[in-house]
């Protein structure tokens, strides 16, 4: 399989504040620091985090809305951020978004038919509007009728239901999902995701899939990265993700998921119970920022960030446990 | 545990709310009951009238427009609906406390932790019983640390602002324990939190509760916390409760087919896809469907159901439903 996307090392820092005299340093939070990964054409990748954890960041940077402090972003070989600054259009149109709040990230002066307008006159200028916003709404399964109402005259899911459709318009190769799901309830959380489903079988899209929900990209997703303060931890194949979880943080996550079934129960790691705080990203604790946390923490972690290692087949994960040549050694997780 | 007196009884709630375009029926008939130590869950979709009921019983529902147009509600055998002003606050004060979704909304961001707590013990003192500083400070200490967090002393000088959200709502789960409440209402209390701090935050309020032998209500969306918290569960649905069972019961057997669409939608962790949706979407309350207000987005759709309300029918012990589907079993 082609590969999409190629991130290599990308770092963003925010500057938040500064402090010292007289030098005045800056104080940084480092969102995203030092991620890399592959996407596939037509793969759905899940990028998993708590909040703080940078995966908003990597969705913002690769659409464009920020720049990174470092690193290389490639879109199909090509690099995404040139030296002048300015994407060309071209690529804008390969890559869309849909925001988490359909609330606010729809212009609530606007009816539906203005909103869909505006990516098609910029992208694809000359065409009969009118019918492809028709045609648009039809691909959501949308009556026409709804062209002329207001965001406020429809439900949550529908309202993110336009937003797809918005981002679709300029018909995109590869489309963000920034926790598209996170603000519905469960049953219209279903419909909705059926209607991706179906949109990338129908137009061979690949998807940035951000989200906090875990059960949920193990029904979606080919494959599953961990963030975890601006880094990432762990990324393998889904089956192999959910039988196999090796980083300590994973199996915190894992055994932290609430579910409905035994089953599910059974299935849950059970050796990593959650305890302690996520640290303030403005003051990461040095080695490996999971250290305040971690049950296995050994004296290495507190001193050196681990690598990322290959522990299987497209199973890359970045802790201590796994860089000695003899893992065993150590008492490891499950 | 059927031979005690119920903590909570609520009869035939109905509520109103009174809008220009007319009434809104969002309560149409709530039955609820729940025994002392009881743990019990109430579920539903954003908008089926769980915070309506809780809001009920606490009499707090803004009024206008809320009309509570008929039901009745026992705390403890007394009258809740028919109270005056000083007995609903000696409730409000040490019968029942409440745990919100968002502790960031729930702590007044200008008053230090320790001011807020000073005025939820001051208050919970029994009338013509005041308590002095320092026993209100140290009442505050204990209640913090009983939450599992480090230098209470310190903590209590500290603004909201100054804490991680985890340790906000630790905050709100002392403050709503540090009165001793018979009764303690906790609305979507780890939802706004990630799900590694909202696992942490659930057990100690399980710990905590059963401890201290506290009656708690649990009301989410997530159907996983309820199955882990909770011992009987209500699923509401349209301003109606549809179905009631102990919790390991409604998982394993769902008898609504609302409950059953429900419980078919959560993704699994182990896989198995997504399942469709339930079809439709919740009704409007200004004209909310007639009959069963479930019938229009109902796979099993009987004549019947277009133009009567299901009564409740006991299907086993303890398992009730509002379906016709039910009709050959007991009327409950």
């Amino acid at each position: 399989m082609t590969e999409i996307l190629t991130v290599t090392d990308l770092k963003k820092y925010f500057v938040v504040g500064r402090s010292g005299w007289p030098k005045r340093e800056s104080i940084t939070v480092k969102a995203v620091d030092g991620i890399s990964f592959t996407m596939r054409e037509g793969e759905t990748l899940g990028l998993v985090g708590e909040s703080g954890s940078g995966k908003s960041t990597v969705a913002y940077i690769t659409v464009g809305m920020y720049s990174p402090t470092s690193g290389s972003l490639k879109f199909r070989g090509q690099e995404l951020f040139q030296a002048d600054g300015k994407r060309p259009i071209r690529l804008k149109k390969d890559i869309q978004i849909v925001y988490q709040d359909p609330g606010s990230s729809l212009n609530p002066r606007r009816n539906i038919k203005d909103i869909l307008e505006m990516p098609l006159r910029l992208h694809q200028p000359g065409k009969n509007r009118l019918e492809q916003i028709v045609y648009l709404l039809d691909l959501v399964d949308m009556p026409p009728e709804y062209m002329y109402k207001y965001p406020y005259m429809l439900s949550g899911g529908e309202k993110q239901i336009v937003a797809v459709a918005r981002a679709l318009a300029t018909d995109p190769s590869l489309v963000i999902l920034d926790e598209p799901t996170s603000a519905l309830d469960v049953s219209v959380q279903a419909k909705t995701i059926n209607l991706l489903l179906r949109l990338q079988q129908e137009f061979q899209l690949t998807y940035l899939f951000i989200t906090h929900d875990l059960s949920l990209m193990r029904n979606v997703a080919s494959r599953v990265a961990i963030m975890y303060l601006g880094k990432i931890c762990e990324i393998a194949e889904t089956a192999d993700f959910f039988q196999k979880p090796l980083h300590p943080y994973t199996q915190m996550l894992l055994s932290s998921i609430p579910v409905i079934s035994e089953e599910e129960e059974a299935f849950k790691p059970k050796k990593v119970i959650s305890t302690g705080e996520i640290p303030s990203p403005v003051n990461l604790p040095s080695g490996c920022s999971f250290t305040t946390r971690c049950p296995f923490v050994m004296t290495v972690c507190r001193e050196i960030d681990p690598a990322m290692v290959e522990a299987g087949p497209g199973h890359k994960v970045r802790c201590h446990l796994f860089t000695q040549p003899e893992p065993a050694t150590v008492e490891g997780p499950g | 545990m059927n031979e005690a007196r119920p903590l909570l009884e609520i009869k035939d709630l109905t509520v109103q709310f009174s809008v220009y375009a007319g009434k809104l029926q969002v309560l149409d008939g709530v039955d609820f009951y729940m025994y002392p130590g009881e743990k019990v869950g109430l579920v539903g979709e954003t908008g089926c009238g769980k915070t309506t009921t809780m809001k009920a019983i606490l009499r707090v529902l803004p009024s206008p427009p809320a009309i509570i147009s008929r039901g009745d509600i026992f705390f403890g055998g007394q009258d809740v609906m028919r109270m005056n002003e000083e007995d609903l606050s000696r409730v409000r004060g040490r019968g029942i406390s409440m745990i919100f979704q968002d502790p960031t909304a729930a702590l007044n961001p200008v008053f230090s932790i320790g001011e807020q707590f000073g005025y939820v013990i001051k208050y919970s003192a029994p009338p013509g019983k005041s308590l002095t500083k320092q026993e209100i400070h140290l009442r505050a200490v204990n209640a913090l640390q009983e939450v599992a967090l480090a230098d209470p002393e310190r903590l209590l000088r500290s603004y909201p602002i100054q804490l991680s959200g985890g340790m906000r709502q630790r905050v709100c789960i002392g403050m709503a324990l540090a009165t001793n409440p018979k009764l303690l209402i906790a609305d979507e209390p780890g939802t706004s939190l990630d799900v590694t701090i909202q696992d942490q935050v659930l057990r100690l309020l399980r710990t905590l509760v059963e401890e201290k032998n506290t009656s708690v209500i649990l009301i989410t969306h997530t159907l996983g916390i309820v199955r882990e918290m909770t011992d009987r569960v209500y699923v509401m649905y349209a301003g109606d409760i549809v179905e009631m069972a102990v919790t390991k019961n409604l998982f394993s057997n769902p008898l609504h087919p609302y409950t059953q669409g429900l419980i078919s939608t959560v993704p699994r962790l182990t896989g198995g896809g997504i399942a469709s949706g339930i079809p439709g979407r919740i009704p409007n309350y200004l004209t909310p469907p007639p009959g069963c207000r479930f019938h229009p987005r109902c796979p099993h759709i009987m004549d019947i159901c277009r133009t009567e309300k299901p009564p409740t029918y006991r299907v086993n012990d303890d398992h009730d439903v509002a379906c016709f589907l039910y009709q050959t079993e007991n009327r409950a």
